[in-house]
């Protein structure tokens, strides 16, 4: 045991430095080349911030439970999980993250209780940390809940949601300022808070539909580095201050990338039950048009004869597990003398980066994959474009039909190329619940049936 | 708790949230996965939190929800960090 006046001294280098870590680690996330060390360096920095809080611990037994019940059940399931079962997996664990910082909020209380003495900011921190943790909690399970298909991946709005939303924030800010007032005999307050906390973290994400997840993952995402600055506050230690705060920015930004990308809001996307309506053609005109559909075998005459091929994937491609024959057929046209391309939109998939995660499985090298903006220019050189249960991200309304619902959102311009190849289960409409006109449009031919079944016999027909 | 030292916090507080928006407005679209998982594992910084209470050794019920939540952020931290790895192992220049 390290004495008391000697302990910050070794403690608060070491955070310094775990902090800079965690700085050099986010920043060699900005390159594929580096990011795989900057994530060690970043888990590195994590263990010195662990082993130096250690050196002020008194009794370890009920840790080592932890750390041990912890580390197994984290490697096991980091091991397991497939890369298709990515987003609800960081959205459990971004749940625990949550909850721990609610734990850690009223172990806090609960250790003051002790003494007999809570002090109104600490009362004040610790509903904080309550609050944050407790949304990022339930949140998170009801985000996980909906990707990994427990729940229904459809809005489910409630009549008046927004208000009675409003109401459960109102009934908790009033609990927490019953609780402020006499923090040491209002525990039934903090304990309301809590159980709000948690009711509202449902209510919010469950008003939020599948296609709009992205945003929802990567607000939790940040919600979960506030809560942990929350934390912060409550031990008053500024290295976990400064590193909530890290996370959370990076997370906000996310955000505001993926709002940008559908040209929506965050209000909008928090609070409109986007995807709720069972609709099948809202927005403006009526589609126009007859619908061409075409079979593998002729499909593969065209992508025979193609000197260009783009493939530009969304959630049907990670619900069918395309992604491992997408790239045995691209290796066959490049065998063929074909150019290929992958086309990624930002929000193609149910988060951030899910369509990237999934072709870098199926050994797809990064520098095929091209970002909307570096796609669409070359877009009307291509032979063939195919479309990979994508819908709303392909659809030409956005551009043109002022009374869409996603008008204005950026798309990939797919209809630009000379061919379109639309790989689709059936005619639905996709998450946005409209009715999309590209499959209408004289260049497009329509692939029916399960994209996987698709992609394999048309590598069967270049292999015959 | 004095004002200064929640002053001093508060500030901390700034400079951190400027630095996350400078450090992750550069990373490209094709590492935004990685990048939530990583920064997810960052966020389990909590343990540091939940060490201190569970390692107290006073208070049965301080003792249980801290070690509770050493547990939960343990896991936060290993499966977060693990699993990115995993991800990023994959991503390869052709």
């Amino acid at each position: 045991m390290i004495s008391q006046e000697i302990l910050p001294l070794i403690q608060q280098p070491a955070y310094m430095v775990a902090v800079a870590l965690f700085i050099f680690g986010l920043k060699m996330m900005s390159s594929p080349a580096t990011a795989r060390r900057g994530n060690m360096l970043s888990a590195v920095g994590m263990l010195l911030a662990i082993v130096a809080t250690l050196l002020g611990v008194i009794e370890f037994s009920w840790i080592l439970i932890g750390f041990v019940i912890g580390a197994l059940v984290g490697a096991v399931t980091a091991r397991l999980v497939s890369m298709t079962q990515m987003p609800e997996m960081v959205a459990l664990f971004n749940g625990f993250g949550g909850l721990a910082s609610l734990l850690v909020g009223l172990a806090d209380y609960h250790q003051k209780l002790d003494i007999g003495l809570v002090p109104t900011y600490d009362a004040v921190v610790i509903s904080l940390a309550v609050l944050i943790g407790g949304v990022t909690f339930s949140g998170s399970i009801v985000a996980w809940g909906k990707l990994s298909g427990v729940m229904g991946d459809k809005a489910v709005a409630l009549p008046g949601q927004n208000i009675i939303s409003f109401i459960i924030l109102a009934a908790a800010i009033a609990s927490a300022v019953l609780f402020f007032i006499n923090p040491a005999g209002n525990l039934w307050a903090l304990y309301t808070v809590v159980v709000i906390s948690l009711l509202l973290g449902v209510f919010a994400v469950n008003a939020i539909g599948g296609g709009d997840m992205p945003v929802v993952i990567s607000l939790l995402n940040s919600y979960s580095g506030m809560a942990a600055a929350a934390a912060g506050f409550v031990t008053q230690n500024q290295m976990l201050i400064a590193t909530g705060a890290l996370v959370g920015a990076s997370g906000l930004i996310l955000t505001a990338i993926m709002c940008k990308a559908m040209n929506r809001s965050l209000i909008n996307v928090l609070f409109s039950a986007f995807g709720s309506s069972d609709a099948t053609t809202v927005g403006g005109k009526g589609v126009e048009g007859e619908v061409k559909s075409l079979s593998p075998q002729d499909a593969y005459y065209v992508l025979e004869a193609a000197s260009s091929v783009v493939f530009v994937p969304g959630y049907g491609m990670a619900v069918a597990q395309a992604q491992h024959v997408v790239k045995e057929l691209a290796g066959l046209l490049e065998e063929n003398g074909t150019e290929v391309y992958y086309a990624i939109h930002p929000v193609a998939g149910r988060m951030p980066g899910h369509m990237n995660v999934l072709l870098a499985e199926a050994d797809v090298p990064y520098d095929k994959l091209y970002e909307m903006d570096a796609i669409n220019p070359i877009m009307p050189n291509m032979d063939v474009a195919v479309v990979i249960g994508a819908n709303d991200v392909v659809n030409p309304a956005a551009r043109h039909d002022k009374g869409s619902p996603i008008y204005g959102m950026p798309i990939i311009d797919v209809d630009k190329a000379k061919t379109v190849f639309v790989l689709k289960r059936s005619m639905a409409a996709g998450f946005a619940g409209i009715q999309n006109e590209l499959f209408f449009y004289p260049n497009t031919r329509m692939v029916f049936g399960d994209a996987k079944q698709t992609f394999q016999a048309l590598i069967a027909a270049f292999k015959d | 708790m004095t004002i200064e030292l929640l002053l001093f916090l508060l500030f901390v507080l700034m400079l951190a949230v400027f630095l996350g928006f400078e450090l992750i407005s550069k990373v490209p679209a094709t590492l935004h996965t990685p990048l939530m998982s990583g920064s997810n594992a960052i966020s389990g910084i909590t343990i540091v939190a939940a060490l201190i209470s569970a390692g107290t050794g006073i208070g049965w019920l301080t003792i249980v929800l801290g070690t509770a939540a050493v547990a939960l952020a343990t896991i936060n931290v290993v499966g977060g960090y693990l699993v990115t790895d995993r991800m990023l192992s994959m991503f390869r220049k052709k």
